[in-house]
């Protein structure tokens, strides 16, 4: 039998939001057929975390979750110890989730000590800093289909393009507005009342950052079926180096205007077209999509 | 490409265009929107009412166009101010300056807004409904504000509130010194009126 690429998946300073993220990847199987699990949290593996600590094995693809703490310990090593070691032999390094991407949200705790494998948030810092091996996949929690697609084209020799950031174009090219169920809303600067209702856009209150978000969840799908905004619930922004920021249910507005634009767009030329959108009356986007007294 | 005789009667059509403009603006704001005609306007420049409607193909739609030529004008001298080196409230006085230099020099501009355009709604409400006509003016101040807010030099509010409070107060002194309400020029107001809005913008 053909001898399967060796996978470690490594845990930092972590909820273990990724490990669960990625059990509802739809191929697992063939990812665990393909793949030989050194060790994993959750899943069947070659061997114990005891047995990975003492730093005897050699792996092919280190995934990492977690934000980064070289005094962290594991199993009785040290945290900088292992991923060195392990960093060293791998072909790819996968930062899963946004903690292990940029410091995430456990950054908070320690911001002067923790980071993520190569980004310290938007600057190159950590121990595979400008690493070509380093992929960052970044989310709160990663999406199991990026995870999925990431490993896939590792089995099959495929070239994985890579934006600044180390994401994957193929997946963070597109911003999470794209796809977007309530496009329309946006257009004519429709607001939703609330949240959780069908219609209208979070960007205006609800604090959406759809617009200047790097993911393409309004793509390929949560589960096949969902994402954030279409449940109606805003984009947090949550694959962005500035991740998480504060007050994430609001649009930050000076003057009722709204702070950040969508990406690339100069406030100017957003502004201009806001107004004119806004001075038109839509009696259609004013009413719910389905009206249950019809 | 064009041919070269083809861009002449281009070119001429536009000034044509303009001076069309420049008179009905300045007819429009003395006289009135429903007294000044197209009959009238024609009039005033020589030419028949049927070549008139050749320009305009209706009086709203000159209406509009000069709203838009208004905005336009101002929006460009507001840009001007917004993308200088200055502080905010250096920006402030030199809005307060520009609005009543251009209120002395081209008063039909500022009387138009006021007398025609927020006087009779009704003429506006096809094309030029909300902010369709005043845009690149209105863009410009909400800049002007987010960046007095983001600054950390004005208070954050409704941005109405504070249009209102801005703009009100510029077009309510031009009203006085049209109406030769004021016992001094506008000129002399400038550097007050520009520290009082300051002064009710700001962040306390």
């Amino acid at each position: 039998m053909k001898s399967r690429p060796k996978l470690l998946w490594l845990q930092g300073v972590t909820c273990n939001g990724n490990t669960h993220s990625f059990l509802n990847y739809p191929h697992l199987s063939y990812i665990l057929e393909t793949f030989e699990f050194l060790y994993h949290p959750l899943l069947p593996a070659t061997y114990t975390l005891e047995e990975i600590a003492s730093c005897t094995q050699q792996c092919d693809i280190l995934i990492f979750e977690g934000a980064y703490d070289p005094r962290m310990m594991r199993a009785g090593a040290r945290m900088e110890t292992l991923v060195q070691h392990y960093g060293s032999s791998a072909t790819t390094i996968i930062a899963a989730g946004s903690c292990a991407s940029f410091g995430g949200m456990f950054k908070q705790s320690d911001p002067e000590y923790i980071t993520g494998l190569g980004f310290d948030r938007e600057i190159a810092k950590g121990p595979f800093a400008k690493s070509p091996k380093l992929i960052n996949l970044s989310g709160c929690p990663i999406h199991p289909e990026w995870l999925g697609y990431t490993l896939r084209m590792i089995a099959d020799n495929k070239v994985i393009l890579i934006d600044e950031m180390h994401r994957p174009k193929e997946l963070y090219a597109y911003l999470a507005h794209h796809g977007c169920t309530r496009n329309e809303y946006f257009e004519w600067k429709v607001d939703a009342d609330q949240f959780g209702t069908k219609e209208g856009c979070l960007f205006y209150k609800q604090g959406c950052r759809g617009p200047m978000t790097h993911a393409s969840c309004n793509k390929i799908l949560w589960n096949d079926v969902s994402s954030k905004t279409r449940t109606g619930s805003p984009c947090f922004g949550c694959t962005e180096p500035d991740f998480p920021r504060t007050n994430m249910f609001e649009t930050k507005t000076n003057m009722s205007i709204p702070q950040d634009v969508p990406l690339g767009i100069s406030k100017r030329s957003y502004l201009t077209l806001t107004g004119i959108a806004k001075s038109f009356r839509i009696p259609r986007l004013e009413k719910r999509l389905i009206d249950d007294n019809t | 490409m064009k041919s070269e005789p083809e861009k002449s009667i281009n070119t001429k059509k536009e000034d044509r265009k303009a001076s069309i403009m420049q008179t009905a603006l300045k007819l429009f704001s003395t006289e009135g929107f429903y007294t000044t005609t197209m009959p009238v306007i024609s009039k005033k420049l020589g030419m028949s009412v049927g070549n008139l409607y050749n320009y305009f193909s209706s009086k709203d739609e000159l209406a509009k166009e000069l709203m838009l030529y208004i905005s336009s004008m101002l929006g460009e001298k507001l840009r001007e101010i917004n993308m200088s080196d200055k502080s905010v409230r250096e920006k402030m006085d030199m809005i307060v300056k520009m609005y009543f230099t251009i209120a002395r020099e081209r008063p039909e501009l500022i009387e138009y807004f006021l007398r025609v355009f927020l006087s009779n709604r009704e003429i506006f409400t096809k094309e030029c409904t909300g902010m369709v006509c005043v845009s690149d003016f209105v863009t410009e101040l909400m800049l002007f504000f987010d960046d007095g807010v983001q600054s950390g030099v004005l208070k954050d509010q409704d941005f109405f509130s504070a249009l209102g409070l801005f703009m009100g107060y510029l077009g309510g002194m031009v009203f006085l010194n049209g109406e030769e309400v004021l016992p001094h020029p506008l000129s002399d107001y400038e550097s007050a009126i520009a520290e009082n809005i300051y002064n009710a913008l700001r962040k306390q």
